[in-house]
């Protein structure tokens, strides 16, 4: 008997430490089709697809391939299994050609020497049957970034797997390439791959995928037939509707405009596109403004380019009227800007320094801190501490000189929240603040925002996690591919609109 | 016990001492190959080296002799050290202190200035030398390593062609500055008469020591330190709180190539040892400094202990058996300590995944025995 589905994932169970990361999940890829996974950010998708990879081994469940069960312990295990992946940053080399990138890894030699005749002959026919159009002697570095992906399918093919995963594919291309990608999605469907298609764009998912399985917190929500199904069922079905808990606040008084952000563009690290691209918006004391969007919008390096670590490529910043956009990080810093990082190991904290040393890490150069001769002023960096500690209630082994690595992640963030906070700012950022702490944490941080916006401070909130969108902030701006697609009133709108938002099914003409 | 493992300045002591366990125990294999009979001895010889000889005041002249050498060696690990601080690999130490030793010679013997004026010019070449590596790191993101040892060719062949002019005749050795330029000689305090009227043992030893405490003291106290601990510790956290990288980068490299340069001028303007414009190869004090300073796990302090160590076996070495061993067997075997003396790192990150490790071990006991009870513990990031 013929197996109908190509692979199962039957009743998978990944745990961390603290969190069930796959609970119970079952993803059943049949033969030929296009399976779309989706979820939102943190959702379990890249779990899931690390345990299909080898990457992680899980507590529970059952995989099986052609139905029969098989064991992945390694990559190597899935490869041979004809498994192949397209990351989503991509993995090539970039000073080698494309016939080279292909190669890599199962080059045919004789004698020790490369035969590429017969490699190229096979990666020019492979192109020509799925209408996958590289130049196999160009340089990975020269070529766009969708002949870069093509490369990437090729890999896959040349290595004959059967079973094709695309990590959020169109993340990174224009939409012409998307409508390209797509139609070689559908033909590679057709030749018989079986296809998982990683995404939360919904639009995208309605147009390729034959089935889609959804996620949310880890758990196994369904899996829908597209055909008989709406973007609205499916956001619904990410989204969720149960809302966790409410922020208590009052309505909010806006006053006079503190930041004024008009037609701001990054460019991006990765690919030609812009990160962020003419994102013009204020936002006013007393009000929390939140940008919200899935991860990978442009978020990073709209705060990025705001706070001064990435350089603007056009537009300009203004803040209480005085012009930023070319200000140093510590210009931005004294004249008002306080910024809770996305990352608190990366920019948060310098690990290694005591709690003491950390909470200055904005203020040390001031009088207060550092006496004319440049010494440090040790006993009132104490002092300042031990104040900031007692008021924000940071947890610690012992106290001031406590190594910040070894605090908890919450009282981590309690610290840079306090050092932030604590600088009397004019515009607080808060990047993501909530990440990856416990309730309780989390309804501290959401209080220290709503008190700085009671008094009469700018919050700007930037947020995946769609609860604090909608209880925390006073308006939400939505980001979609590095632009601002939606002005939304939380008290107004629904999960479900804010998701198509999200998800780029739905945006206005936002005028700044 | 694992308590007293994990503090840092622990670590770094058993690392060293491990380092020069390994070091001497090495050492001794390799004589034991070379010839077995005097292995003992030979390695004996090396760990005494002043002690090998008998009468009290020529043990005091040979300890004389060693001190001379340890100043300008703790002055490159300094360099090293400094430079480490911040993230940097300072490999341009060994052209840096050949700066300082050419810059000191040199205008004391063409110039006839003083010790003082000559040690300031030393100080400031260095800088300079250390500045270019620096700006070529911080505005092409040139690799310091690279370009570091490009120049310590370059310095070296400069030295030599400026020096040349100031040699002995039909020799290529610089001048004796006793006699030719006697007002450049460091001035000895009458630190040398506590050495058996040792007439190369000057200020250079106080003065380098003093500058191993003025390098923790700004390294620890000060807000400079401070930036810099924190640009080494976590560059990015360090550009979030708006600490200007680019200015650190550079001025630490000019205060490493500094503090290398005034060793090189710490040694050659006792008059100890004369420069050869004949020398092809970058001379190994300011490579032993890169050594001296893991060797002392990174702390000014502990160069102090670690150069002295390392100058201590150097010396040694000559006064192993020449009889049985042929005469490069004492800078074997000292270069086969030194180059142990390299792994303290590597030491200590195995002691480090070590402790992790159990410690690992004896979570997931506890998390098995917890099984079953309540996971959704956060606050976990």
């Amino acid at each position: 008997m013929d197996a109908p589905y190509a692979i199962e994932m039957l009743g998978i169970t990944k745990r961390f430490p603290g969190i069930i990361a796959n609970d119970n999940i079952t993803l059943q890829l049949r033969h030929g089709e296009i399976h779309a996974l989706l979820g939102e950010n943190g959702a379990g998708k890249s779990t899931l697809m690390s345990v299909l990879f080898g990457l992680y081994r899980p507590e529970e469940g059952v995989i099986k391939k052609d139905g029969v069960p098989v064991q992945i312990n390694d990559p190597n295990d899935a490869n041979a299994l004809g498994i192949g992946m397209v990351h989503q940053h991509f993995k090539l080399v970039e000073c080698f050609s494309v016939l080279d990138n292909i190669i890599l890894g199962v080059e045919p030699t004789k004698g020790g020497f490369l035969q590429k005749d017969a490699a190229r002959k096979k990666v020019m026919q492979l192109s020509e049957n799925y209408g996958l159009a590289v130049d196999p002697d160009a340089l990975i570095e020269d070529i766009t970034v969708g002949m870069q992906q093509r490369t990437e399918i090729l890999k896959m093919l040349y290595r004959d797997n059967e079973i094709l995963i695309f990590d959020e594919p169109t993340a990174v291309l224009t939409p012409q390439e998307i409508d390209e990608l797509m139609v070689i999605m559908k033909n590679l469907a057709r030749e018989g791959k079986s296809i998982l298609f990683i995404s939360h764009k919904l639009a995208e998912i309605m147009a390729v995928a034959d089935r889609c399985t959804v996620l949310r917190k880890g758990k196994y929500i369904g899996t829908v037939e597209t055909k008989s199904s709406s973007m609205e069922e499916l956001s619904a079905m990410m989204v969720g509707r149960n809302v966790n808990f409410h922020v208590e606040k009052k309505p909010a008084r806006p006053g006079e405009t503190v930041l004024d952000i008009q037609h701001m563009s990054v460019a991006s690290r990765q690919h030609k596109k812009d990160a962020v691209h003419d994102v013009s918006l204020q936002v006013r004391r007393g009000e929390i403004v939140c940008i919200a969007g899935i991860d990978g919008n442009g978020q990073s390096e709209f705060v990025y380019g705001l706070s001064g670590l990435e350089p603007l490529k056009d537009g300009k910043i203004f803040l209480d009227g005085k012009d930023l956009s070319r200000s140093a990080i510590r210009q931005r810093s004294i004249l008002g800007m306080s910024h809770i990082p996305e990352d608190r190991h990366k920019h948060g904290l310098v690990l290694d320094y005591s709690l003491e040393d950390n909470l200055v890490l904005q203020r040390y150069f001031e009088p207060e801190f550092t006496n004319k001769a440049g010494f440090l002023r040790r006993d009132n960096i104490r002092t300042y501490a031990e104040r900031l500690i007692e008021d924000y209630d940071v947890r610690s082994g012992q106290g001031p000189v406590t190594a910040a690595r070894s605090m908890s992640g919450g009282n981590q963030q309690k610290a840079i929240i306090a050092r932030e906070i604590d600088k009397d700012p004019e515009l607080l950022i808060a990047v993501q603040p909530t990440r990856g702490l416990d309730v309780g944490a989390i309804e501290f941080v959401h209080k220290k925002l709503v008190e700085q916006r009671d008094a009469g401070k700018a919050v700007l909130l930037i947020s995946l996690e769609l609860d604090e969108v909608m209880d925390v902030p006073d308006r939400i701006l939505v980001m979609y591919e590095g632009e601002i697609v939606g002005e939304l009133d939380p008290k107004k709108t629904t999960q479900e609109e804010l998701g198509l938002y999200m998800a780029g099914a739905k945006r206005d003409e936002v005028r700044a | 016990m694992k308590n007293l493992l994990k503090r840092k300045g622990v670590q770094s002591l058993i690392a060293s001492l491990l380092c020069i366990v390994l070091g001497l125990l090495l050492g001794y294999v390799v004589l034991l190959f070379i010839n077995p009979a005097g292995a003992g001895q030979a390695i004996l010889a090396v760990i005494r080296n002043f002690l090998n000889v008998s009468k009290a005041n020529l043990q005091l002249k040979n300890l004389g002799n060693t001190l001379v050498k340890t100043a300008p060696l703790l002055m490159c690990s300094l360099s090293v050290l400094f430079a480490y601080k911040v993230g940097l690999f300072n490999i341009g130490v060994a052209g840096q202190y050949v700066v300082g030793a050419a810059a000191g010679l040199y205008a004391a013997l063409q110039w006839g200035w003083g010790w003082l004026p000559c040690l300031l010019l030393a100080i400031a070449l260095g800088a300079v030398s250390g500045a270019i590596v620096g700006m070529l790191k911080a505005y092409q993101n040139v690799n310091e390593v690279i370009s570091g040892i490009m120049l310590n060719w370059i310095t070296l062949y400069t030295a030599n062609m400026i020096l040349s002019g100031v040699t002995e005749q039909a020799s290529p050795y610089t001048l004796h500055l006793r006699g030719n330029a006697d007002q450049a000689i460091l001035p000895s305090l009458g630190l040398g008469n506590l050495f058996n009227k040792h007439q190369y043992v000057t200020i250079a030893v106080p003065l380098a020591i003093i500058l191993a405490i003025v390098v923790l003291v700004v390294l620890d106290k000060t807000r400079f330190g401070y930036e810099l601990r924190a640009t080494g510790n976590n560059k990015n956290a360090a550009k979030y709180a708006g600490m200007a990288e680019k200015r650190n980068i550079i001025l630490t490299l000019m205060i490493g190539g500094a503090l290398a340069a005034m060793g090189g001028a710490l040694l050659y303007l006792t008059d100890f040892e004369q420069w050869s414009v004949g020398l092809s190869s970058v001379p190994g004090m300011g490579f032993n400094g890169i050594a001296a300073a893991f060797l002392g796990g990174l702390n000014p302090i502990g160069a102090i202990f670690s150069s002295y160590f390392i100058q201590h076996i150097t010396a040694g070495g000559a006064f192993v058996d020449k009889s049985m061993y042929a005469s490069q067997i004492s800078d074997l075997i000292s270069s086969i300590i030194i180059y142990l003396c390299g792994f303290v790192l590597f030491i200590k990150y195995a002691i480090n995944t070590g402790l992790l490790r159990s410690e690992e071990r004896a979570l997931l006991r506890k998390q098995k025995a917890a099984a079953g009870g309540n996971t959704e513990k956060g606050g976990a990031s």
